[in-house]
């Protein structure tokens, strides 16, 4: 019981980790129709800016805030650079663009820190542990980064829903053609839309680091299984990609925790031994699978298949 | 009901037509030119990029002329390798048995995860195929009798009419050079056939097709099939050249290479797959040669490309009068 309670908010926290990343994502994704896998090299990038800024500054919080500026600051430099010239193109171009940024990243970024893995405490503050039920202990920073995901999911949604910027992205989700027509600068939405992603991304690798540690090519295979969770969602829609994210962090995470042990309660422990593991891995896309099966444009479609 | 009859073809398809023929024999005589560059590791680079030439050849067909976008390629040279490995290990080495083998898995595998996936469309296409990929990855992976995680060796090679034509020390390149020259044909002339411009109208307006009467599924998932069986026998060729068989092979990268190989060639153009298959990985081995952080210089060349050169290389080169 006690297992299933810590797993339950390590799925949680893993959920709203995938939910700040995928917030980005299916924002970029609906309202500019514009594939970008280098949003996972954002993550890995707010994550080692605030390592370095933290080892200048020793301080995390400061570190936090400096390293969403830069990281803030290098969207927006991509954007203007190169993907302001691909909303226009076929998706497989933007695919091949953005994959060499990721290949050209993930090396600088093992130029600059070295290939292997680095570890970024947490702040004092937060480096304790809190007993949740007798004599089971949970990190309190984990439970701070479940508090702050949430708050700034609702932060998120009041904004998208409540305010005019908001509602210009939703149009833009949905009728991008009618939205510039009625004479809103597109171009500034997107950059606006486009650097608060990859800011969030960032956010999510900076709070993610204390919790695993950085390594190069961190971002890659969170990215796929963000791509899983807008898919799921339905492109382009916030409160989908929240529900999903939940959804797809408990999954995984107790699938990996239980599935071997469920499988021994049918076949015999060799095999269950076998089969566990590669079945847990595989949950989030027999769910994906079976999602698109039922519903070929995710739970919550925001727009027509891109 | 061949458009490609020899009185009806332009100048323009005479001049890719001899560019694909000439792409077909510089490769042919590699044994004899690679001395200048480095003797047997060259020819087995070359012999890499031809095999992955044939699995962007087949992606070709799905992206490029029918639109569908396929992200769970490398499923199927997991499967053709596998089923290699397994074959080879029971002790069935004939090539005789083991290439019906493989295309027969690989075919299965396309129809049943081809009709589901083809219920979708666009993005959801993608993720969905990304999603099978995934899916056989894991149970390559899982398969402790055969390896797992850590692959499988080969201790026997396979043999075809006894000879040594599908091994490495034996005839390898040259099976290799005439699959890649079969499925180079066959791609071709499926695409101007009546099959190819069927495929491509719906890639452009689905309905309009379905309208006149055909039924877009049943040629889509077909070239599905005929995509899939091609990469199978591209993953059985890489199970003769490395001697060994691992999931590795099937990983969501991989199929990701494969997708970059086609669209930096030119998606739905005759030489784009070998184009891009022989950049990159030719190009990729030697800028690792040059630099070890080959990568920084790799990644800003895509980017460029893709800003400079629309249409992939194949695109390039009609630009700069090759092809027209």
């Amino acid at each position: 019981m006690s297992l299933f309670l810590v797993q339950s908010l390590n799925g949680l926290q893993f959920g709203i980790l995938l939910f700040l990343i995928a917030a980005g994502l299916t924002l970029v994704f609906g309202v500019m129709g514009f594939i970008n896998l280098a949003h996972g090299v954002q993550y890995m990038i707010g994550a080692y800016l605030t390592f370095m800024f933290f080892q200048w500054t020793a301080n995390f919080f400061v570190a936090l805030l400096l390293g969403l500026i830069v990281a803030l600051a290098i969207g927006l430099a991509c954007e203007i650079l190169i993907f302001r010239h691909l909303y226009a193109r076929d998706h497989l171009d933007q695919v091949l663009a953005t994959f060499g940024i990721i290949l050209f990243v993930n090396e600088a970024v093992k130029v600059i820190w070295g290939p292997s893995s680095l570890i970024l405490p947490p702040p004092d503050i937060l480096s304790w542990s809190f007993e949740i039920i007798d004599g089971l202990q949970y990190p309190v920073y984990r439970l701070a980064v479940i508090a702050v995901g949430i708050a700034v999911a609702i932060g998120l949604y009041l904004a998208v829903f409540k305010t005019r910027v908001g509602m210009l992205i939703r149009a833009g989700a949905t009728h991008p053609e009618m939205v510039s027509a009625l004479g809103v600068d597109i171009k500034r939405l997107f950059m606006i839309v486009f650097g608060f992603g990859a800011m969030l991304a960032g956010f999510a690798g900076a709070i993610a680091a204390p919790m695993f540690s950085l390594e190069p090519n961190m971002g890659d295979d969170l990215l796929i299984t963000v791509f899983v969770v807008i898919i799921i969602g339905g492109i382009g829609s916030i409160r989908g990609a929240f529900i999903a994210a939940v959804l797809v962090g408990f999954l995984d995470t107790l699938g990996r925790a239980v599935a071997t042990d469920l499988l021994k309660l049918v076949f015999d422990p060799s095999a269950a031994n076998q089969i566990g593991p590669a079945l847990s891995s595989m949950l989030i896309y027999i769910l994906m699978a079976a999602i698109l099966f039922f519903k070929p444009e995710g739970l919550f479609p925001a727009r027509g298949a891109a | 009901m061949l458009a490609t009859g020899s009185h009806v073809l332009s100048n323009r398809q005479n001049r890719s037509i001899a560019l694909g023929v000439g792409i077909l024999l510089i490769l042919a005589l590699t044994p004899y030119w690679a001395g200048a560059f480095g003797g047997s590791y060259v020819v087995s680079l070359v012999m890499k990029a031809m095999i992955f030439a044939i699995a962007s050849l087949s992606l070709n067909l799905l992206i490029g002329y029918g639109g569908l976008v396929s992200f769970g390629h490398a499923a199927f040279l997991g499967l053709g390798s596998y089923v290699t490995g397994i074959a080879i290990t029971e002790g069935m080495t004939d090539v005789i048995f083991i290439l019906p083998m493989v295309m027969a898995v690989s075919g299965l595998f396309a129809l049943v995860t081809g009709a589901i996936s083809l219920r979708t469309s666009g993005v959801y296409f993608i993720m969905i195929t990304l999603a099978f990929g995934q899916m056989l990855f894991f149970t390559l992976s899982s398969l402790a009798h055969y390896g797992g995680d850590d692959g499988l060796t080969l201790w026997d090679a396979a043999t075809f009419f006894g000879t040594a034509f599908f091994q490495y020390d034996g005839g390898l390149f040259y099976a290799v050079l005439i699959i890649l020259a079969l499925c180079w044909g066959f791609v071709s002339l499926l695409s101007g056939a009546r099959f190819g411009r069927v495929l491509r109208a719906a890639k452009q307006n689905k309905l309009r097709v379905e309208t006149m009467g055909f039924n877009t599924f049943h040629y889509q998932l077909l070239a599905y099939v005929i995509a899939g069986m091609i990469a199978g026998v591209a993953g059985f060729l890489f199970a003769c050249q490395a001697e060994f068989v691992s999931p590795a092979i099937s990983t969501w990268q991989r199929s990701g290479d494969l997708i970059i190989m086609v669209v930096l060639g030119g998606m739905a153009t005759r030489n784009g797959p070998l184009l891009g298959a022989l950049f990159f990985v030719l190009v990729e081995e030697a800028l690792s040669l040059v630099l070890h952080e080959w990568r920084l210089i790799f990644g800003p060349l895509l980017v460029l490309i893709v800003l400079f050169a629309n249409g992939g290389l194949a695109g390039l080169l009609r630009r700069l009068g090759v092809e027209e």
